[in-house]
């Protein structure tokens, strides 16, 4: 099989970012220099080049629920934004509660994915809050991230001793923080846009008390905790603290949560409609910051793959969830600014060194696999469609800067074209 | 025609109107807004003085019997106000400008709603034909031939700040 | 006005228009034939996803008094159970030749989604808890009837604010016809955030009635009970009620108004309810000729009213 080179960009190595060309042979690496030649060329023009990017939050809706997304379209639509790897979250039908669902999970992505796929596993049995999953035999499976996405672990006790026996394991516990009473029957945020639409709301305490709860409980049991999809202020001033205080704690942020707010829900549009809800502009200004000054780790899509039909109804009924692996890089760029080192830590490296995810995320070597991405941060384009088997998105007809060139999985391009 | 024809017109009718209904008392004179109004308040003011007994005009809106709503714009509902029983009067409807016919094929659908007058009689400042029903004026104060793409245009002071009769080139009133 | 979804931002001078249309057409329902031929060949659909037999009789004789047709769709006869999309609903109803959709949702801005999935004007007839213009208008009708206009009158809407789209499409109509509102709950039936609100708010009732001209009672929803919004009916009645005592205590030309139904013995005293300065027949007729207004508004020819 004959060699591919990337040529003309900036790729990003253990050195830091370098102006060069790089070869790949086979599934590999092989080169790094100037003025390289080989028959299949990707000209990247300037563009960044750097680790394939790594989604710690999709879902893939496979199995159970195929006519949302499965494990092709879904990473179909990773490759496109740039993903050579994800993390499938759990709550499919029926749930990744045993190993025998998490081997379906990568052995399916393994057949038909354009990315690799890591299943995730529940806490609980069902995903019901009170009985123990089979921790033990998903982690001989190979699931390392365990989260019962979707629900928040409402009892306290059950959350402890799950932290306990994933602590000694050595995995992570990924939350939901969003508290279940407080935002039962809530729909958006619990703001001057919900009073006015006099829909229920779900206030920013519903992350507050969750979070705050959930460290005391990280502070018992020493367990590795990740918050998924942070969307408060005072969200964003807790992990700060407990950062500062030493605890092994991470956070993400979509990247929804990045650019919209809670007037976008006006509209009553429900591709603007999830869980956590879009917060105040003043939540999502924190987020930002923080998300650039290193509180967030990094930014995942929670990627939720819905039909049409499900949510061409009014707000309240339609299920929560937008997809968002196909702009997660362009929104991640445009929020963090021209940093490519910051770029890749956020949507690469971070979340593979956070999910355990050990093929992934590291800067380019020789002989290193060679998952890499192509990604222009200047590109102005304004998305009008998906490959998703969903259209649930806020981002249709609204520009974004940068566009992902290239993806290429174990020397094999997924998304791009060579010239 | 200047302010002091449209005077002298409104009392002209009034002579009509009070030689073709001997005696006034089953008259009831209903202007059609909005100019149709201040029309039927000037006859009702000469009617005074001819009958020497006080005669007030009342309105009758058409806009909900309208059959071109679908094609012109629309304006506000006029006042509709009646100011006795119509059954067995006889009505004198007043407006502005006779053209098509068709405001006042409304009008009449409107009057069969309100009562059941014993005749109806019309009477307009300016007639100037092309008529698209079987509708005449029985008091006309002036016919003016023109053509369709002319305005035509009554104003009374009041509800337009000159008064008078103005024709010109321009979109039909 | 392509369509009546809200009454915030409607202008005042839109809605004064609609004031004098829905005079013209109270006066219309006075007739000995109260009927006119303004909408006729037009058609007309009620679409009730949740069940309201009391508005939908008032659209329903509002359309047939200006001749148009009207069909009806409602969700117990519908097709909802079988998992059809709300779109899916609205283009299939459309597609039979209807001119206007008249809509009632339980769910806040289901009337917006079809405005923007059909091309066709819209009138919410209630969503959620957001807004139930329709009512606003009939509201303002029967307060200009009786005091000349809003201007400067002092209206205190009472009772479960949150959760209320009377409460919502009655404020932002009635202050910007120039009334100065103010809404009157205990704490857990007022709303959480209210910036730029056109409205002050209160707990205390009587200190709110002492110099209103009108004050508005909103439904208790009694399904919602005591001991979870507030402590319990007998408590409610007791600081937020229209007692006797209270009524007593009201400018000499102060009247109530209510949306109905009314519940008796709770927001409103049995004999309160049955007062002449209670408006809550008037407000149902009204409701009648306010909606003829909008439908004439809405499909009567180009207008910029």
């Amino acid at each position: 099989m004959s060699d591919l080179i990337i040529t003309g960009g900036t790729v990003l190595t253990t050195d830091g970012p370098i102006r060069t060309d790089l070869r790949i042979t086979d599934d590999r690496v092989s080169e790094i220099g100037q003025g390289l030649e080989a028959s299949n060329v990707i000209d990247a023009n300037e563009a960044w080049v750097g680790p394939g990017l790594v989604d710690m939050h999709s879902h893939l809706r496979d199995p159970g629920q195929d006519w949302k997304e499965d494990i092709a379209t879904g990473t179909g639509a990773a490759a496109v934004g740039g993903y050579t790897a994800v993390l499938a979250m759990p709550n499919t039908i029926p749930v990744v509660d045993n190993a025998q669902i998490a081997l379906y999970v990568s052995e399916r992505g393994r057949r038909v994915g354009s990315a690799d796929v890591y299943p995730s596993g529940c806490l609980t049995m069902g995903g019901d809050g009170e009985r123990m999953a089979h921790i033990d035999e998903m982690w001989d499976a190979g699931v390392r991230v365990f989260t019962d996405d979707g629900t928040s672990v409402e009892s306290a006790a059950v959350l402890r001793l799950a932290m306990e026996y994933i602590a000694n394991l050595g995995g992570l516990v990924a939350q939901h923080a969003v508290d279940g009473a407080m935002s039962a029957h809530g729909y958006m945020h619990e703001g001057s846009v919900s009073s006015r639409l006099g829909m229920h709301g779900i206030p920013s305490e519903a992350e507050e008390i969750v979070i705050s709860r959930d460290l005391a409980l990280v502070r018992l049991t020493g367990v590795s905790y990740h918050v998924q999809h942070l969307s408060s202020m005072v969200g964003v001033g807790l992990i700060r603290q407990a950062k500062a205080d030493g605890l092994p704690v991470t956070a993400e942020v979509t990247p929804h949560h990045l650019v919209f707010d809670h007037t976008d829900v006006a509209s009553t549009d429900a591709d603007f409609k999830m869980m956590p809800p879009l917060r105040s502009a003043e939540d999502r200004d924190a987020l930002v910051l923080g998300l650039q000054d290193g509180t967030i780790d990094i930014v995942a899509t929670d990627h939720a793959p819905h039909a049409p039909r499900e949510k061409e109804v009014p707000f309240e009924h339609a299920p929560n969830g937008v997809i968002g692996l196909e702009w997660a890089a362009s929104v991640t760029n445009s929020v963090i600014g021209d940093d490519q080192v910051r770029f890749f830590a956020a949507l690469s490296s971070s979340p593979a060194r956070i999910a355990q995810i050990t093929d992934h995320g590291h800067a380019i070597t020789i002989g290193s696999t060679a998952n890499l991405v192509v990604f222009d941060p200047t590109e102005r384009w304004t998305p009008t469609d998906s490959v998703s088997r969903s259209r649930n998105a806020p981002y249709f007809g609204r520009e974004l800067i940068g566009r992902v060139r290239a993806t290429v999985r174990a020397g094999q391009l997924t998304h791009g074209s060579t010239a | 025609m200047n302010a002091e024809d449209l005077g002298r017109v409104a009392t002209r009718i009034a002579h009509e109107i009070a030689e073709r209904n001997h005696g006034l008392k089953n008259v009831v004179l209903l202007g059609i807004p909005t100019r149709g109004v201040p029309f039927a308040d000037r006859i009702a003011v000469a009617l005074t003085d001819i009958a020497d007994q006080p005669l007030t005009a009342g309105s009758i809106d058409i806009g909900m019997y309208r059959d071109d709503i679908d094609t012109r714009p629309r304006t506000r509902l006029g006042p509709t106000n009646i100011p006795e029983d119509l059954d067995g009067k006889t009505v004198v409807l007043a407006d502005d400008v006779l053209f098509t016919g068709r405001t006042i094929r409304a009008a009449l659908d409107a009057l069969a709603d309100l009562g059941r007058p014993s005749a109806v009689q019309l009477a307009v400042v300016i007639d100037r034909g092309h008529r698209e029903l079987p509708i005449r004026a029985d008091f006309v104060g002036k016919n003016i031939p023109t053509s369709t793409s002319e305005r035509v245009s009554v104003r009374f002071l009041g509800v337009d700040d000159e008064e008078g009769v103005w024709i010109g080139e321009g979109a039909s009133p | 006005m392509n369509h009546l979804l809200t009454t915030e931002g409607l202008s005042r001078e839109v809605l004064e228009g609609l004031l004098t249309d829905a005079q013209e057409f109270a006066e219309v329902l006075e007739r000995p034939i109260p009927k006119v031929p303004a909408l006729r060949g037009r058609t007309v659909a009620t679409m009730f996803f949740e069940p309201s037999t009391r508005t939908k009789m008032s659209f329903d004789k509002a359309a047939k008094a200006l001749s148009a047709d009207t069909v009806a769709f409602s969700a117990s006869t519908s097709s909802l159970s079988k998992g059809e999309s709300l779109k899916d609903t609205a283009l299939t109803v459309h597609a039979m030749g209807i001119d206007l959709m008249i809509v009632r949702h339980g769910a806040t801005g289901a009337p917006w989604r079809l405005a923007e999935w059909l091309d066709i004007p819209i009138v919410n007839a209630g969503d959620g808890a957001h807004q139930h213009p329709t009512q606003a208008l009939l509201d303002c009708l029967t307060i200009t009837q009786r005091f000349g206009s809003l201007e400067g009158l002092k209206i205190a809407i009472v009772g479960d604010i949150r959760h209320s789209r009377v409460a919502r499409s009655d404020m932002f109509a009635m202050s910007t016809l120039g009334a100065d509102v103010t809404l009157v709950g205990p704490p857990t039936l007022l709303p959480v955030h209210m910036d730029g609100w056109p409205a002050r708010t209160s707990t205390d009732l009587d200190a709110a009635i002492e110099d209103a001209d009108v004050v508005y009672l909103l439904r208790v929803q009694t399904e919602r009970g005591g001991g979870s919004v507030f402590p319990s009916l007998p408590e409610y009645t007791k600081r937020y009620g229209m007692t006797n005592d209270r009524f007593s205590r009201l400018k000499a030309k102060a009247v109530v108004l209510h949306p109905g139904p009314m519940n008796r013995g709770v927001e409103i005293s049995h004999d309160v309810a049955d007062d002449e300065r209670a408006l809550v027949l008037q407000q149902v007729s009204n409701g009648v000729a306010a909606r003829m207004a909008v439908l004439f508004a809405l499909l009567g020819g180009d207008s910029d009213v």
